[in-house]
């Protein structure tokens, strides 16, 4: 039988159905075994879409043979290749290189239910990225974030509840806030398809509702997505949450609201409206800016090396933004490509945290001076995705700097604050990781590690293939970005 | 717009005004078990919006029995969304009552001023 | 071998001797530093080798790939950039022997770090001196300011890695803050970074733009040390003096005002840039520099500080000829990027055999030393003597051209401002000889002769080469007056 078809359907539909079974799997080790195994099988199928994409195919499937727009359609093209490469991906990694930290952080009678929580998460993000249907992304939306909620709050440290709480109050008025937006609508156009939402949403008569709606759905998903100054849920919850779930969420979770965010915006209101346009960037601009410069600079005197790089989510988001605020073919190229190599440095530095944290039990970066020394390969490969943050050359990082800055150049009187506001918060982001660097490597140790040695070594393995990848896409970057700009072609394709 | 029309809107003020109520709950109560009341009325308030505007006048139940085919129904479609949308709000709700108690556990209050000053 | 294979192999001898030397720091020391030698003696010969391919008019280029639609990664041979390799490869053979006698003598640690992040630094520099565009040029650039880091902040202690954060600090910021935005402009604009004889500039950018993209690229290549971004050179001098000879008197400084030469001939284009008025500003900038870093040598006490201000002035030279905009003018920058790189690495390698055999770092300490270590202040007073530019010394050949062609220039900016440094010049050098030949050592002072023998055989080539260079410039001229062909006919 050939499943090629089924691709977009399987991308969901076996994590969610194998978690149920990987709570049966009791005898230690295997619940992990079985999660891999499906994280690892999910990778496979978005990397074949992304392929087969890649070379110009474009997947649609109706659930249960009912035809849109009155069956549910799922449909992968290039944008949402892009992000379930990185979700699928991210979900991947952190389980074959986290078995020994998972150990370390959750009872072994536990893991099983941790375990179909992640892969739940999975299926709610990848859900997401393949729904066509503006109702259906609200309950994949809900199925991942409660099982985050989950995940979160399943690590031995008690901070993380009160964080977790305060992600669950705020997570959840974000997705009420879409919900509102999409009813809107569909008491205007009768549909829930996006695609046949993009088709009548022009011919509506009363413009103000609409209006509404598309007010009540950016901020919504500006909330999940951890937009400044919507973004106070985020350090707390990343800090304090396991270190693999870090890796997991920190690479993923935000960057899949925004893909809604953009594609809603696009698909729907973009094409139809002139006014969007304006709206759009006039809104989102000053809070990408806004939160590019105000997260630096918070991120450069953080004293917790997960919470510093948790409020450096939140300015490389501002990027994110940034570049669809320009609401151009180079901007969404950015956006785009930016999404993938942050993804890829910010998961490699969770990774060699998590290497880290195998040793030290304090994660405060005045505690771990002098680590390089009992693990200099952990501390090279945080070096190499730091640089790749910062968007040194030759780093995956600096293709996406590139791109927006040569975006940002186009956008008129303002291009020059524009160039000068990344380049400022670039120079804050060499600021705080070369802190990070220099304590590592420089400064006199001021706690021995609890064991000598480097971390486990199918752990640092992989975040050196990570941070390997962060070179490989920074010089041979033609993969992501030709996704990257097919997404953004189809982006601006619907916005003419 | 005179009072008849703004009275027409009836559902939809009362969808306004119980969203607003949530909100407020959630934001300004300390205690965390409020707060997710809170959250529970303003979700509350979104259900009474899609059933709002799924009714149709004179319309029936959107059951078809035989010799009734040209009945009036409502749209049956927001109502099935907001089923889900229930179940939604109902797994948030116990997922978060669940954290609370954790909460409780570990800090021994559910008064989020204390718990911030306990850490 | 073919001259394109042979740009290749530039960038990878380096890399592979980095390797090597790794995996030979772990067995013994003998054969490390035997693998640093080869890896240099390999490298010297596969860049030399290329030099029949340029004299005979060939430019082989080779492309690896492209990062962009439009931005790829290229490397091209041309005559600077030749010239520039061909200097620095043949100065790691002599700097590598420097270093084995140094670095044993003074008991470093870490040298098996220490070699290899040389070999890694002279990768970057090669790629440099190959770039065939703005990007790739950035890119090892970049690698270049990385790989140094640890060399600078070798010893370890506070007060180094303070400096070393000062280093590396002013060289990222300048060149992420300055230099890139530079560089995606011309792209931008240009559609193109490619090095081009004549320039790419011409037509697309105009008025106060050309002035403001110029002060971009000078003061974002931070390595050519313009005022106000030089401040990172005298805090690299808390490196180990092999470190301060080669990378920070050769490499490294010679990268930024390589670049900004390169610039100015292949993305402005001279002709251009000379009918720009907004550009002229550079000239007066670089004057400053060199009068003010004088100024500022004259009052150092610390002999490695009074160097380091030396090159300052001396990079703004380079920096100055080539704004000049004068086609013997830009002969007269590459010249001098020869003259100094043999006269200073010859005052750093005395500073430091200095310092092996007598632990004196002062110049006050220095009274009377010539006799204690001749051969060493002999090559001192040869160094210093072509930094002031008297003949019979590398310096003066130089100067000769830069003065020539800002007479062509009618430039009296330039012209005032080489005499009034060669004054200054004269002014704290001349005393340190005097005071080394024939002052009197103060009595109870350590008993100690000359430094190592592999050190004091590093300096007295690189003397010997200082001299020599005054007799032996025909092939360097001929090959820099190649720059120009085709462009100013």
């Amino acid at each position: 039988m050939d499943l090629t078809p089924h691709l977009p359907a399987l991308q969901v539909i076996v994590p969610m159905l194998s978690a149920p079974l990987i709570v049966l799997l009791k005898p230690r080790g295997l619940a992990w075994a079985g999660a891999t195994a499906v994280a690892l099988l999910s990778f496979a199928v978005a990397l074949n879409m992304a392929i087969a994409i890649s070379d110009g195919a474009h997947y649609r499937y109706d659930m249960g043979g009912w035809a849109a727009p009155y069956g549910i359609e799922l449909s992968v093209g290039a944008f949402s290749s892009l992000i379930l490469l990185i979700v699928t991906g991210a979900a991947a990694t952190a389980l074959l290189a986290g078995r020994a930290s998972i150990d370390s952080q959750i009872e072994p009678d536990r893991q099983p239910m941790f375990y179909a929580a992640w892969l739940l998460a999975l299926a709610g993000l990848a859900g997401i990225a393949v729904s066509a249907d503006a109702f259906n992304i609200f309950v994949f939306m809900e199925i991942s974030s409660l099982a985050s909620y989950v995940l979160i709050a399943g690590g031995p440290n008690r901070r993380a509840l009160p964080a977790v709480f305060k992600y669950l109050v705020m997570g959840t008025i974000g997705a009420t806030f879409y919900l509102i937006g999409v009813g809107l609508v569909y008491m205007m156009t009768g549909t829930l398809n996006l695609a046949d939402m993009e088709a009548r949403v022009g011919a509506v008569d009363d413009i103000n509702p609409i209006l509404v709606a598309a007010g009540f759905i950016t901020i919504g998903l500006a909330l999940k997505a951890a937009v400044f100054p919507l973004h106070v849920w985020l350090p707390n919850a990343y800090t304090h949450s396991p270190h693999m779930v870090t890796v997991f969420l920190a690479a993923c979770a935000t960057k899949v609201a925004i893909y809604v965010l953009i594609r809603f915006d696009f698909f729907v209101f973009q094409s139809n409206f002139d006014w969007h346009g304006s709206h759009f960037s006039s809104f989102l601009m000053p809070l990408g800016l806004l939160g590019i410069l105000v997260a630096s600079a918070v991120a450069m005197f953080e004293g917790h090396i997960k919470r510093l790089l948790a409020m450096s989510s939140v300015a490389q988001i501002g990027y994110i933004i940034l570049g669809a605020s320009f609401v151009t073919q180079d901007g969404l190229t950015a956006s785009a490509a930016h999404l993938f190599n942050h993804a890829l440095a910010k998961g490699g530095l969770f990774l060699a945290i998590a290497a880290l944290a195998c040793h030290y039990d304090d994660l405060r970066l005045d505690r771990l001076a002098g680590a390089a020394r009992s693990m200099p390969w952990t501390s090279a490969a945080l070096a190499i995705c730091g640089f790749s943050l910062v968007g040194v050359p030759g780093t995956a990082g600096f293709i996406s700097k590139w791109l927006l800055i040569d975006a940002a150049l186009d956008q008129g009187p303002f291009a020059w604050l524009l160039v000068l506001i990344i380049l400022a918060s670039s120079l804050m982001a060499l600021a705080y990781v070369w802190r990070i660097v220099e304590t590592l490597y420089k400064k006199p140790a001021v706690v021995q590690p609890s064991s000598a040695g480097e971390a486990p070594l199918e752990l640092l393995l992989i975040t050196w293939l990570i941070a390997l990848a962060n070179i490989g896409f920074g010089l041979f970057p033609q993969f992501p970005l030709n996704l990257a700009s097919a997404a953004a072609e189809l982006l601006m394709g619907h916005a003419l | 717009m005179n009072l008849l029309e703004l009275l027409g809107y009836f559902n939809y003020w009362v969808f306004a005004i119980v969203l607003m109520v949530g909100l407020y709950t959630v934001i300004a109560k300390i205690n965390l078990v409020k707060k997710l009341i809170g959250l529970s009325i303003f979700q509350s308030a979104v259900f009474l919006m899609y059933i709002t505007m799924d009714k149709v006048e004179g319309g029936t139940a959107p059951i078809i029995l035989k010799g009734m085919e040209g009945n009036v129904f409502s749209n049956p479609l927001p109502q099935v969304l907001i089923l889900t949308a229930i179940v939604v709000g109902v797994s948030t709700l116990a997922l978060g009552l669940a954290i609370v108690v954790r909460i409780y556990e570990s800090y021994g209050t559910i008064e989020e001023d204390e718990i911030l000053d306990a850490d | 071998m073919s001259a394109d294979n042979a740009i290749v192999l530039a960038l990878c001898v380096p890399l592979a001797t980095a390797a090597g030397i790794q995996v030979a720091g772990r067995i013994s020391d003998n054969l490390r530093e035997a693998v640093t030698l080869v890896g240099a003696v390999t490298l010297a010969w596969v860049v030399w080798g290329m030099l029949p391919a340029l004299f005979a008019g060939e430019r082989p280029a080779v492309m690896l790939g492209e990062l962009l639609p439009g931005v790829a990664l290229a490397f091209e041979v041309e005559p600077l950039g030749m010239l520039f390799a061909a200097l620095a490869s043949g100065l790691w053979i002599i700097n590598s022997v420097y270093s084995i006698g140094y670095m044993r003598a003074n008991q470093e640690r870490k040298q098996t770090r220490f070699y290899t992040c040389f070999a890694l630094a002279l990768a970057a520099t090669m790629g440099i001196a190959f770039s065939g565009n703005l990007i790739t040029l950035f890119l090892c650039y970049e690698i270049l300011t990385l790989s140094t880091y640890p060399l600078v902040s070798h010893k370890g202690d506070e007060h180094t890695v303070r400096s070393a954060r000062v280093y590396l600090g002013i060289l990222l910021c300048t060149s992420i803050g300055l230099f890139l935005p530079a560089i995606i402009w011309t792209y931008h604009v240009a559609g193109t970074g490619d090095f081009t004889l004549g320039g790419i500039l011409e037509g697309h950018i105009d008025g106060a733009d050309i002035g403001l993209l110029l002060a971009l690229f000078v003061f974002g290549v931070g390595k050519a040390a313009v005022m106000p971004v030089h401040r990172w050179l005298p805090s690299a001098m808390v490196a180990p003096t092999p470190v301060s000879a080669l990378l920070h008197a050769v490499a490294v400084v010679k990268a930024g005002v390589f670049s900004i030469a390169k610039i100015i001939v292949y993305v402005f284009g001279v002709d251009f840039l000379f009918a720009a008025p907004s550009a002229n500003w550079l000239v007066f900038i670089a004057a400053f520099t060199i009068l003010a870093a004088s100024l500022v040598a004259l009052r150092q006490q610390n002999i490695k500080r009074l160097l380091a201000y030396s090159t300052v002035a001396q990079l703004s030279y380079v920096v100055m000829a080539a704004a000049v905009l004068k086609p013997l003018a830009e002969i007269g920058a590459a010249i001098h990027m020869v003259a100094h790189a043999f006269g200073k690495i010859t005052l750093f390698f005395a500073a430091g055999a200095i310092y092996t055999a007598a632990k004196k770092t002062e110049i006050h300490q220095l009274r009377g030393i010539g006799k204690r270590m001749p051969w060493t202040m002999a090559a001192f007073t040869i160094g210093a003597l072509s930094m002031i530019g008297v003949p019979p010394t590398a310096g003066f050949v130089s100067k000769w051209y830069i003065l020539a062609g800002a007479f062509q220039a009618d430039n009296l900016v330039a012209i005032f401002t080489i005499i009034a440094s060669t004054v200054l010049n004269a002014m704290y050098f001349l005393p340190i000889i005097f005071m080394a030949w024939f002052a009197k050592e103060p009595s109870g002072s350590k008993d100690h002769g000359e430094a190592p023998l592999l050190v004091v055989l590093a300096l007295c080539l690189t003397a010997t080469l200082t001299l020599g260079f005054f007799f032996f410039n025909g092939p360097v001229i001929e090959l820099e007056a190649q720059l120009f062909q085709g462009a100013t006919q």
